[in-house]
């Protein structure tokens, strides 16, 4: 009788010891969990960032300059312009 | 004595006395034992709340506002968050050297700030709102006492000035004021969510208890508008209005399968971005909320209408000899004129005398119909805020001279965007197509108001107008064909017509083959001596129809010619 009790005792111990050690792996799993989402978070801001630059260098009046300006591109003149149409369009 | 025999041991209190006390030592106890039954088991709601406070959090979950997107997805507003910070005034003693730093990054004098703190009174006081996050990282950095920050957003528009119009601001709450942003702030905004959580004792997150209420982000928008089409039409309406030394202008370029707006340029802007002085004439969309007389561009619905009930044909000849007529004591003019004119030639000379004639022959209540079944004198419908309907009087009210006026657009208003539309009935073959600011992938069924026979022969009577002999010549453009009508008017003011205030208007589309895009300029109060609406409007139109439909890859339907100009000065002139 005595030895079943105490083997309960040291069965009911070792269950208590895994209860706190899953509950603190939990918790430290948990707060990993919550630095990614926020990671997650802080990219999506950047994500948004980004696109803002991306649109605001891609700014039509902003290319055309450059490419008036630095690249000295213009549209040709009706002369110099020919029309290519396609063999069915033709006929 | 021994103890035993004590006199005292032999005196017997009465048992009652040690009963008494038991009963009342029993029902002290039963009073605690209901106490604490209740407290647990029955009213435990206040205990369990106060127990909870001391570890559990209830965290809001930001939600971002949408996205405004152009129709091949161009971002044209976005969120991100900023950070605003507030102060305890009673709390913050920020040591000088902690002043000058804090002063220093939010850009704002030291004393500003001494001011906004001395005020003891309140519990709550914003330093400086929307400041970026990594100076809001930098302020945290200093460590003053009784300084706190919140998250923000701040909205961005990196088309600025050229899309201010349509997509409006939102305030510094993230809620639109204006525009798009208004019309449509219920998709585009964002419904914060919150959770529970339970902290320890570092306020660090241990445990997600429930979530309450999940965070919803505002939908992204997907406009009608084509970025490279607003920015053409912008800058060509912003070189006119100051060629012409003008007060203002607007552009609408609208599909005409589909009815969305291509394009919505307004002159003067303003920059979204920076909106600390800003004026009501920079802020209104004058494209959808403002209204003025068009003009001879009505011209074309009165000779629609006449078509329709077979009155007369394209080719009937109208007499236009003495170039005036007498209504009343009234006197329509026409600029120049010919002894008799075909209808189709009304068109293209845009003559009054012809129009009003014609439309003299016509009942009022059918005029009054066709105007009212091509969207005048009705909101669009749009949705957008403050979009007028223009002004269509009731026709039991209309005189005889009122009728012939209102055949070539005076005595009527309407707002450029109506305009635009109405020229859809010729452009698709007689029907009018509902007008949309998203995005359409099918498009709508039109609500017809002519026969496609009707709206063929206009066609081909715009397109004369915009030849070498009709009012525009400057409309043409190389490669395609296109068809349109001028519009020079007197502008309204105090009830009578100034004599030296116009508004040049030209509307049309192309290619005249199968039309593809409407186009509509409006130029208010030119002021350098040329106001005709072929002069001043019509080169607009032409840079941007031809911008655009380069953009839009639509096969070319004319000759591939340079344009032939008549003389400078030698244009035909409009009847004003």
């Amino acid at each position: 009788m005595t030895r079943l009790n105490l083997l309960l005792v040291a069965v009911l111990t070792a269950c208590a010891l895994g209860l706190v050690t899953s509950q603190h792996q939990a918790r430290k799993l948990f707060g990993e969990l919550e630095l990614e989402q926020e990671r997650s978070r802080q990219l999506g801001v950047e994500y948004g960032q980004l696109q803002l630059e991306a649109s605001t260098w891609a700014v039509h009046a902003r290319v055309e300059r450059i490419a008036s300006r630095q690249l000295h591109m213009r549209v040709p003149d009706a002369k110099r312009l020919q029309i290519a149409r396609p063999k069915e369009a033709a006929k | 004595m021994n103890f035993a025999a004590s006199p005292v041991l032999a005196l017997t209190l009465p048992t009652w006395r040690s009963r008494l006390l038991l009963y009342v030592f029993i029902a002290c106890f039963a009073v605690l034992l209901g106490r604490a039954v209740y407290l647990q088991g029955m009213n435990n709601d206040f205990l369990q709340a106060k127990g909870e406070s001391r570890y559990s959090r209830v965290i809001e979950i930001p939600a971002d506002r949408g996205r405004i997107l152009d129709r091949n997805g161009e971002a044209l507003a976005i969120s991100t968050p900023v950070k605003s910070i507030w102060a305890i005034p009673g709390e913050v003693h920020p040591s000088d050297r902690q002043l000058a730093r804090l002063a220093a990054l939010l850009e704002m004098p030291p004393r500003e700030i001494e001011k906004r703190l001395a005020d003891t009174g309140r519990d709550f006081v914003f330093l400086k709102r929307q400041i970026p996050p990594e100076v809001a990282e930098r302020v945290a950095g200093l460590h003053v006492p009784g300084l706190f920050q919140n998250r923000e957003y701040r909205r961005y528009y990196p088309n600025g000035e050229v899309t201010a119009h349509v997509l409006g601001f939102t305030g510094a709450d993230d809620i639109g004021q204006e525009g798009v942003e208004l019309a449509l702030q219920d998709g585009l905004a964002g419904k914060p969510g919150s959770r529970r959580v339970i902290k320890d004792r570092l306020g660090q997150t241990v445990e997600d208890v429930e979530s309450i209420k999940a965070a919803q982000d505002g939908h992204d928008l997907a406009l009608a508008l084509d970025t490279r089409i607003q920015n053409l039409a912008f800058s060509q309406l912003k070189a006119a209005v100051a060629q012409h030394r003008a007060k203002a202008g607007g552009v609408v370029v609208l599909d005409v399968d589909t009815g969305e707006l291509l394009a919505l340029a307004n002159y003067p802007t303003y920059n979204p971005n920076n909106r600390s002085k800003l004026t009501g004439a920079q802020l209104r969309n004058r494209t959808l909320t403002d209204t003025f007389e068009p003009g001879s561009t009505l011209k074309p619905f009165t000779v629609a209408l006449a078509l329709e009930g077979g009155r007369v044909r394209a080719d009937s000849v109208i007499q236009i000899a003495p170039g005036s007529l007498s209504i009343g004591a009234a006197t329509i003019h026409d600029a120049h004129f010919e002894r008799s004119l075909t209808v189709a030639q009304v068109i293209q000379k845009s003559s009054n005398v012809g129009a009003a004639k014609i439309a003299l022959a016509l009942s009022a209540e059918s005029m009054w119909e066709m105007f009212r079944d091509v969207g005048f004198g009705a909101a669009p419908g749009l949705g957008f805020p403050g979009e007028a309907a223009g002004k269509v009087r009731p026709y039991r009210s209309w005189r005889p001279i009122e009728q012939a006026t209102m055949s070539y657009g005076h005595g009527i208003s309407v707002s450029l965007v109506q305009l635009a539309r109405a020229y859809s009935v010729f452009a698709r073959d007689g029907d009018l197509v509902p007008l949309s600011l998203l995005r359409v992938d099918i498009p709508p069924a039109g609500h017809r108001v002519i026969t496609p026979r009707t709206a063929a022969a206009v066609r081909a009577m715009l397109e004369m107008a915009v030849n070498r002999s009709g009012t525009a010549p400057r409309a043409q453009i190389m490669g395609y064909r296109v068809a349109g009508k001028t519009g020079t008017a007197h502008k309204q003011e105090n009830g009578a017509y100034a004599a030296e205030k116009y508004v040049s208007s030209f509307v049309g589309f192309a290619p005249a083959s199968r039309p593809r895009l409407v186009i509509a300029v409006m130029i208010d109060e030119p002021s350098t001596g040329r106001y005709y609406g072929g002069t001043v409007a019509a080169p607009v139109f032409a840079q941007v129809m031809a911008g655009a439909l380069r953009v839009l890859d639509v096969p070319l339907d004319g000759p591939m010619q340079p344009i032939e100009l008549p003389p400078e000065g030698e244009e035909v002139k409009e009847s004003v």
